[in-house]
């Protein structure tokens, strides 16, 4: 339980601030395709007896190259990054029915199995979590920049074939980590719901960055203390706590809020034209 | 403020900040247009006209360093076109904000003044006051807390206006930023512009589709159409005889009283081999 815990909480920091980048520059569909070039990788690796995190970290940081390696906007190329995915997928299930061991292994990377998880793996998470931190910080202007306003940032002379590859590995180190908590299946609910929730709450990057955190922190611990008391998975109260979230904050909190962030319409009148007298 | 005005030289190479000669632009095995020769000094409003798809962005390109000439000279400031030259302030086309994007007005200009800096940097009390300038230049500065995805089309033009003034440029290139406004809106961004270039004695490119909103306030035209480039005031280029000869086509240009011009006779030509 405690490796549980200490492992949950880096991993939901980091996936709460990568998410974020990955919500920024609509590439949601590849890191949910990094995660399932992932299950191949950790089918693998429990195959030849190793822990599933190493088979996780090279095969999503391969698979997060060749994306990139398609070419710029390469995130939104739905087609080619679906027929690697479904092929990575069936390159799993073989890996898994050539284990002849316990069917429970599938089981756990599909879905996260936290509290199984051994000591090496809060160690490599740890290690995970501290490189991207780094990387995070330095890239931080830049990737945000490129990630808002693509065109203006080339102009610019910002590298970004260089930060699309940065980007990627990001999601890579930060899929493969994530997967242990709530696997290759549901990995939508910690690296893209809370930063989806974040991004309706702050205007500003630096305050969604930590909403996100602060979301999937949440759903993280609250997640791992019910599932304490209840004999149900970890990851099914973090999904739904996560998923919780989501609704208060897409369809109750703009009412509550007298100024919404996201107004549903535009203002009819414009005040700063109609001040400017009509030539 | 710049270094060049120090330096003594002609007062007329001076003032030069894009000359072009014998410009050919486009790609290998596929030239867009040939024979572009120009000059834009200083704080004019030039406008870039044209049919769709005749080369007004690839100028822009070229003039970026984003894409090289096949051949001839282009130089800007008295030099080689490089990628991410600090000294142009860049409005492209069609500039895509998605609904979802929450992020307000303030943090984008921000990004533009201090988006190439590596490292973690919260946030730098100059750089948002830079960033608010920027925006009151544009008038917009009411609009610094509003988020992107909430702008309306002339709001947003504004805002990537002040994006593009916040490093404080000597030429701005501006694609096509009347084409989602209606005729009140683009009137008033074209007012804006003029009073930017006027004011801070910048050079502005603005392509466009339609020339008659800027008529009053250009200084020069260039016509790109049919893989050619007419270039010079818009009194003189904007003439029958003028684009007849240059076209080998018979081009009727056509004033209204109010002073309206409509070219006919070159766009149903365009798009064919070179």
């Amino acid at each position: 339980m405690q490796h549980a815990f200490e492992a949950g909480t880096l991993v939901a920091i980091i996936a709460g601030i990568v998410g974020y980048f990955v919500v920024l520059r609509r590439s949601s569909f590849a890191a949910h395709a990094l995660s399932h070039i992932g299950f191949a990788g950790a089918a693998g690796a429990v195959l030849i007896g190793i822990s599933p995190v190493f088979g996780l970290l090279l095969f999503t940081s391969v698979g997060g190259i060749g994306i990139t390696a398609l070419g710029p906007r390469a995130s939104h190329r739905d087609v080619q990054i679906g027929t690697v995915l479904a092929f990575m997928l069936g390159l799993g299930v073989l890996f898994i029915s050539l284990y002849t061991g316990y069917a429970t292994e599938a089981y756990s990377i599909l879905f996260g199995e936290i509290l199984g998880i051994s000591s090496l793996d809060v160690i490599v998470t740890a290690v995970a979590a501290m490189i991207i931190l780094c990387a995070v910080a330095a890239v931080y202007r830049p990737l945000l920049f490129a990630s808002l306003d693509e065109e203006v940032a080339e102009a610019k002379g910002l590298p970004m074939h260089m930060l699309g590859i940065v980007f990627m590995l990001l999601v890579a180190l930060a899929t493969s980590i994530a997967v242990q908590v709530v696997g290759v299946l549901l990995i939508f609910s910690l690296m893209v719901t809370p930063a989806a929730i974040a991004q309706r709450l702050a205007k500003q990057p630096w305050r969604a960055l930590l909403a996100s955190v602060i979301v999937s922190l949440l759903a993280t611990w609250l997640g791992l203390f019910v599932a304490f008391y209840e004999p149900y998975p970890v990851s099914f109260f973090i999904t739904s706590i996560v998923f919780i979230f989501y609704m208060v904050v897409r369809f109750i909190y703009p009412r509550i809020r007298w100024n919404p962030i996201r107004a549903q319409t535009k203002p009819l009148i414009n005040r700063h034209y109609a001040d400017q007298p009509c030539q | 403020m710049t270094v060049t005005q120090s330096i003594a030289i002609p007062t007329t190479m001076q003032q030069e900040i894009v000359t072009a000669e014998n410009l050919v632009a486009g790609y290998p095995g596929k030239t867009v247009w040939r024979g572009a020769s120009f000059g834009f000094d200083r704080g004019e409003l030039v406008a870039i006209i044209g049919p769709n798809g005749a080369g007004k962005t690839t100028l822009f390109r070229l003039l970026l360093g984003l894409q090289q000439p096949i051949s001839g000279l282009i130089k800007i400031f008295n030099d080689q076109p490089k990628r991410g030259n600090p000294r142009i302030g860049y409005v492209p086309q069609r500039h895509i904000i998605d609904s979802e994007t929450n992020v307000e007005c303030l943090e984008l200009v921000h990004l533009a003044f201090c988006g190439h800096r590596w490292g973690f940097h919260l946030s730098s009390k100059m750089g948002r006051k830079t960033a608010l300038d920027a925006l009151e230049a544009v008038g917009a500065a009411e609009l610094a807390h509003q988020p992107l995805s909430v702008l309306s089309g002339g709001e947003l033009q504004r805002v990537f206006l002040a994006e593009a003034l916040v490093s404080n440029p000597d030429l701005l290139l501006l694609d096509e930023p009347l084409s989602s406004l209606d005729i009140r809106r683009a009137k008033e961004l074209v007012q804006l512009v003029d009073r930017v270039v006027r004011s801070r004695n910048v050079t502005a490119l603005l392509v466009a589709h339609d020339i008659n909103p800027l008529l009053p306030y250009l200084d020069k035209v260039v016509y790109i159409a049919n893989g050619k480039v007419a270039t010079g005031k818009p009194k003189e280029v904007l003439t029958s005889e003028r684009l007849s000869a240059l076209y080998d086509v018979h081009v009727e240009v056509i004033r209204d009283s109010r002073g309206n011009v409509a070219i006919i006779g070159i766009e149903d030509h365009h798009g064919d081999e070179q």
